[in-house]
């Protein structure tokens, strides 16, 4: 009676009732807001979903597991073309489709997270970065499978019939891509906040340390690296129903570099600063280009402008804001609690938050 | 001739731009633990002031003269202004900052001097030279190229073994604190080392500009092999940074030819992760290995 009593304690626990609870709110209001808007808007809102899939993942490997990748643009290309596969001359659900690419880019993971365990810092980077440049040449050396530079094309999923006849497919993707979101996000947080995520961020503050208490290092590693390469496969493969085509150019290593950039700016090692780093990737480069294209500028200023600024933005933000917008957000917050006379040693005595930025030396 | 030495000498010349994009790198990781990925962008910046000198009248050595001495001034004043201020804020950022400064100057460049792909002038002949009756696959050129390099990192040892410049640039890289205390200007040091390893980009640039032609993004490839060079050879060591490069430049090479150039990437990252599955630091490391 008792045991059975713990167990259903734990089964609703405050943490993962409390993250159902945001994750259904998120879900109600993203359902409202896609219905308010329109194709372009549900268009640009489904990539803010991918990157945040992406996002997500990586924040959890590099921010919480301490390994910088800057090849997932490769794992994402690995759950894209999964997916083209799956649907050359098939019908699938797309649930079973996204559940399939989540496997083989997972697999693949693994492969790459023994590699990577072994790599530290800048020596993963260049592994890393020499995967997410050698992967799309792959698929342009062996046409007959993966179609070369133009890449295989995508069979579009078509509404359900209960939503009736004129439902916008671009809501319904929107739909989708945010329902993975959401899923990705609370099952994220969920082993954060597990033993399996306080052993990732204690291999990354220091590994001897972690070792001793009995974690096993490499293993943490490797699972942390077939998580995150599982998100980015799953976000490949919205991105592939996405933009209808899977082809190498899409998979470049900008791709990979500018996921990076968006964990850093939206604020490492915290899944709120994943979403607001997707939200800066989709929508500051429109507002840059929107604004260059008013200014009646010539051609190959325009052109280049909406570029120059974003790297502009990029060099400011880490001289003004180190710690992304979540940082930022979270200073605000806490300066607002100790004005109002409660200083945050209060709310949580003796507790040291480890997430804590602040604390960093 | 025969294909395999086509292939080497090829390898040769290309494997020393890669040496030399590698050599900047390493340099750059020894003074500040940055990896700067803006390598490449400020190397092609440099190249493109120095086509906008010969277009306008110059010589080509004032031309390649004017892309050095810009490579060290924009690498001193990018290590002052945009690197010093956030010399404790957590390594990533650095990263971040790097891309973003890539970002930048590749748009900057064609804004500046227009986006249309360009040619550049080579120093001297591109045609192979004559050997007796054969035709080899070695041009004046890129004899030019492999000496330019050469002397250039006999200079640069020499500054570092043998002056007391390099020693005080040694020692700051190698322990910052100390040599603060024994009264060497670390700073200075630092804004220098980034000066001279931008000066080492910036000659690979224009050495490398007149087999590639000139474009914003010209130089990404060429810092993608000169990293993986880096990697290969070891970052903390300026001779694993040269050897890495060069092997970067036979493997290419070689994978290319004999099995098709769109294979070549997948070549260098084969070799490089089974370097470092042996190696994890890199080949002139002299740390441990790790087990795993």
């Amino acid at each position: 009676m008792v045991a059975a009593q713990s167990r259903l304690n734990r089964l609703v626990s405050p943490t993962l009732s409390r993250h159902l609870l945001l994750a259904l709110g998120a879900a109600v209001l993203l359902l409202l807001l896609s219905a308010q808007i329109g194709a372009y808007e549900d268009y640009q809102l489904t990539a803010v979903a991918i990157f945040a899939v992406a996002t997500a993942g990586l924040t959890l490997l590099t921010g919480l597991n301490g390994q910088l990748s800057l090849g997932h643009g490769a794992l994402m290309a690995v759950g894209a073309y999964t997916t083209s596969l799956l649907l050359e001359g098939h019908e699938l659900p797309v649930i079973v489709v996204l559940l399939i690419a989540v496997l083989s880019s997972g697999l693949i993971g693994i492969l790459f997270g023994y590699a990577a365990a072994r790599l530290r810092g800048p020596y993963l980077a260049g592994a890393t970065l020499t995967l997410a440049v050698a992967l799309p040449q792959v698929a342009t050396r062996y046409k007959g499978i993966f179609g070369g530079e133009e890449g295989l094309t995508v069979t579009p999923t078509s509404p359900p019939a209960w939503l009736g006849a004129d439902f916008p497919p671009e809501r319904w993707l929107a739909w989708i891509a945010l329902a993975a979101a959401v899923v990705t996000i609370v099952l994220l947080a969920n082993l954060l906040r597990s033993s399996t995520g306080r052993a990732f961020k204690a291999v990354r503050d220091n590994e001897a340390a972690a070792a001793l208490a009995g974690i096993d290092v490499a293993r943490t590693q490797v699972l942390a690296f077939v998580i995150s390469a599982s998100c980015a496969g799953l976000a490949g493969a919205l991105f592939a129903y996405w933009s209808g085509v899977t082809a190498p150019a899409g998979f470049s290593l900008s791709l990979s570099l500018q996921l990076v950039t968006a964990i850093v700016i939206g604020g490492l090692g915290s899944l709120a600063g994943a979403v607001w780093g997707s939200i800066v990737l989709v929508f500051v480069p429109s507002f840059t280009s929107g604004m260059a294209s008013t200014l009646n500028l010539p051609s190959s200023i325009a052109n280049n402008l909406p570029l120059a600024i974003y790297g502009a933005i990029l060099v400011i933000a880490m001289l003004m804001v180190p710690y992304g917008i979540q940082g930022a957000l979270t200073r605000i917050l806490r300066m607002g609690r100790t004005r109002f006379g409660r200083s945050p040693a209060d709310g949580h005595k003796g507790v040291v938050d480890w997430d804590d930025p602040a604390l960093d030396p | 001739m025969s294909r395999f030495l086509i292939l080497t000498l090829n390898g040769l010349t290309q494997g020393a731009i890669y040496s030399a994009m590698a050599l900047a790198l390493v340099m750059i990781w020894r003074a500040t633990q940055v990896i700067n990925f803006a390598q490449g962008a400020m190397a092609m910046f440099t190249t493109y002031l120095a086509l906008f000198a010969i277009e306008h009248g110059a010589p080509y050595w004032l031309g390649f003269l004017v892309a050095v001495a810009c490579g060290l001034l924009l690498g001193g004043i990018v290590e002052r202004v945009i690197v010093r201020p956030v010399e404790s804020a957590p390594p990533l950022n650095l990263v971040i900052l790097t891309l973003g400064l890539l970002l930048f100057l590749e748009a900057l460049a064609p804004m500046a001097f227009g986006g249309q792909i360009k040619s550049f002038p080579p120093a001297f002949s591109i045609v192979g030279l004559h050997l007796g009756a054969s035709q080899i696959a070695f041009s004046p050129f890129d004899a030019f190229t492999l000496g330019s390099v050469l002397a250039l990192m006999v200079l640069l040892l020499l500054l570092f073994q043998k002056t007391n410049l390099g020693l005080r640039m040694r020692a700051s890289a190698f322990n910052p604190e100390v040599s603060r205390l024994l009264g060497i200007r670390v700073g200075r040091m630092l804004t220098l080392g980034w000066a001279l390893a931008s000066m080492v980009g910036a000659l690979a640039g224009v050495l490398i500009a007149p087999s590639l032609l000139l474009y914003p993004t010209f130089m990404d490839q060429v810092l993608v092999f000169g990293f993986t060079g880096a990697v290969l050879g070891g970052l903390d060591s300026a001779v694993g940074a040269v050897v890495g490069g060069l092997l970067i430049g036979f493997a290419l090479s070689y994978v290319g030819g004999y099995l098709g150039s769109d294979l070549e990437t997948v070549g260098a990252l084969v070799i490089l992760v089974a370097v470092l599955m042996v190696r994890p630091r890199g080949l002139f490391s002299l740390q441990r290995l790790r087990q795993v």
